[in-house]
């Protein structure tokens, strides 16, 4: 296992942020943290790195204490945070060079690294331009390219794509999965179920700091709930005339949108339209995805946290 | 440790010379006090008025460059621009970033107070060679100073609260530091005491001590609450780091 934690907990006063969880990472996997806003995945990263210190638990990565041995294990892990660090007057070259430095990288070696990722990462047009008159994409390129800058073994990206277009979300997808093809394992966090699904081998989705669900994506789904997802607008009382005998474990309720999870769509559609007397109201058939479950396990409603 | 002083000497190119104005500062009250007012009087402890503020100056300047590090520029890239987070998730540890934050503005401290230092050299200001010994004191006032803005900055909720830094303790520290005119004349029997407290009194004292070349047990006291005063501030720091950046 490259991360290992047992029974991790971290409270603020009396608000356990982090509650008795355990996570077991294993080498070469793109591993996902979910969970809504102020769930604890942050702090459950900043633990794992070794910048927060448990109240109680244990972490293990690499094999090694991480409260023992924080510079041995940190100087074998890159971490991109939230919130992009750049020096601003630099170009994206020196701030690869800058941080190079806190790895104690030395000439040739830092520039050598440095053009690497400049060219992995596609910042090439732009490598010797001010960092501020980068754009939010390039921006967060050059924040995973400075994590990278030590080749790490693990790579933490903490919600790596938010606030990016479509197209920088898919270039970085793609380099996630070329860094975990060549061996690199990467912990990531996001509140992107799409993106989950489509990156992580395995996901753990947390909510007020404990471990309500893990899995890969598809076992999550299987185990969760049925293969089909139907979509429709209705009030709670047409729900009630419309579905009545079908379980309430079956729906999802947000807002006015019902979510209804079955077998076979083609059933329920038939009785909608027959209740509907002629009513065509408009109805999505999908598979049924990881965000259903995610919502089905955090529910949808705004004030469940705290 | 030195891991960090590198990437300060990054900074260097890049906040390059925005700070000059407080380097000029001091060198307009040189002008401004020291020609201007100090027509008005023959003599001082022996000098020129001029001649008699301006070692104070130097340590002026050195003070100047210290705490504009460590309190804005600090406080941006602790709250603002997460620098110290970033940092934290290399090999780096807390005390790393402490020492070379503190090195850094110390190096500041000595590009103001060293910059100034010349220009009363070009005024024929700086008697030869006693008061070389000023540019050891330089870094050591820097030093002093990085601590103690370090100390306040790690503690203040907001960045609103650097103006009571600067107008409530290091203005009077400027006016009441035996810079423009001897405490010693002015006060007497218990707030003479009280004033050994003030930081940059010690500083200035040893500076004029170097530009006249005296010596005395002074100057050991001077010393010694410089050294002192900046290592109980280090620890001080210390702890604040820790607790602020690893929670």
């Amino acid at each position: 296992m490259v991360v290992e934690t047992r029974e991790l907990s971290k409270k603020f006063g009396d608000r356990a942020v982090v509650d008795q969880v355990d996570l077991d990472i294993p080498s070469g996997v793109c591993f996902g943290v979910l969970g809504p806003n102020g769930a604890g995945k942050t702090t459950t990263l900043r633990m794992i790195y070794g910048v927060t210190q448990p109240t109680s638990g244990t972490i293990h990565v690499f094999g090694m204490d991480i409260t023992k041995n924080l510079r041995a294990v940190r100087s074998r892990l890159g971490v991109t945070l939230q919130q992009n660090v750049l020096i601003e007057a630099l170009s994206p070259k020196e701030n690869l060079q800058v941080f190079g430095r806190y790895h104690l990288l030395r000439e040739p070696e830092l520039s050598r690294r440095a053009d690497q990722l400049i060219d992995f990462l596609e910042l090439r047009s732009h490598a010797e331009v001010p960092v501020r008159q980068l754009s939010g994409g390039f921006q967060r390129r050059l924040s995973i390219a400075l994590s990278l800058i030590n080749a790490p073994e693990l790579l933490i990206l903490d919600e790596p794509t938010t606030g990016l277009d479509p197209a920088v979300r898919l270039a970085l997808w793609s380099r996630v999965r070329e860094l975990r093809e060549a061996g690199t394992t990467v912990l990531i966090t996001t509140h992107y179920m799409d993106e989950a699904q489509r990156l992580c081998d395995e996901v753990a989705i947390i909510a007020a700091g404990k471990v309500i669900g893990s899995g890969s994506p598809a076992e999550l789904i299987a185990s969760r709930l049925a293969p089909e997802a139907v979509e429709l607008d209705c009030t709670p009382s047409e729900e009630a005339r419309l579905f009545d005998g079908l379980g309430p474990e079956r729906r999802l309720r947000v807002g006015r949108r019902l979510m209804l999870y079955v077998q076979d769509a083609a059933g329920l559609i038939a009785r909608i339209r027959r209740q509907d007397e002629g009513d065509r109201r408009p109805v999505i058939v999908r598979p049924t995805n990881l965000e259903d479950v995610f919502l089905s396990l955090t529910g949808t409603r705004l004030e469940t946290n705290p | 440790m030195s891991v960090w002083r590198r990437n300060a000497a990054m900074y260097k190119r890049t906040w390059k010379w925005n700070i000059l104005p407080n380097f000029f500062e001091p060198v307009f009250y040189l002008f401004s006090i020291g020609v201007g007012v100090g027509a008005y009087i023959s003599q001082m402890g022996g000098t020129s008025y001029l001649g008699f503020i301006a070692p104070g100056l130097v340590c002026v300047a050195a003070m100047n460059g210290a705490s504009f590090e460590v309190t804005y520029n600090i406080y941006v890239r602790l709250v603002f621009e997460k620098t110290y987070d970033a940092m934290l998730t290399t090999p780096i540890e807390p005390d790393d970033i402490l020492a070379g934050e503190l090195l850094w503005a110390a190096t500041r401290s000595c590009i103001y107070g060293g910059c100034f230092f010349l220009v009363l050299m070009l005024f024929g200001l700086t008697p030869l060679p006693s008061s070389l010994w000023v540019l050891l004191l330089i870094p050591l006032t820097g030093f002093l100073f990085a601590a103690i803005g370090m100390v306040f900055s790690l503690r203040i909720p907001n960045i609103d609260m650097f103006s009571f830094y600067f107008t409530l303790f290091l203005t009077p520290l400027f006016l009441f530091s035996d810079v423009f005119f001897p405490l010693k004349e002015r006060l007497t029997g218990g707030w003479l005491w009280l004033a050994e407290a003030l930081p940059l009194l010690h500083p200035v004292r040893l500076a004029r001590a170097s530009f006249r070349g005296e010596f005395s047990l002074t100057v050991l006291w001077d010393l010694a609450y410089i050294l002192g005063m900046s290592l109980i501030l280090l620890l001080w720091a210390r702890r604040g780091v820790r607790d602020r950046l690893t929670n």
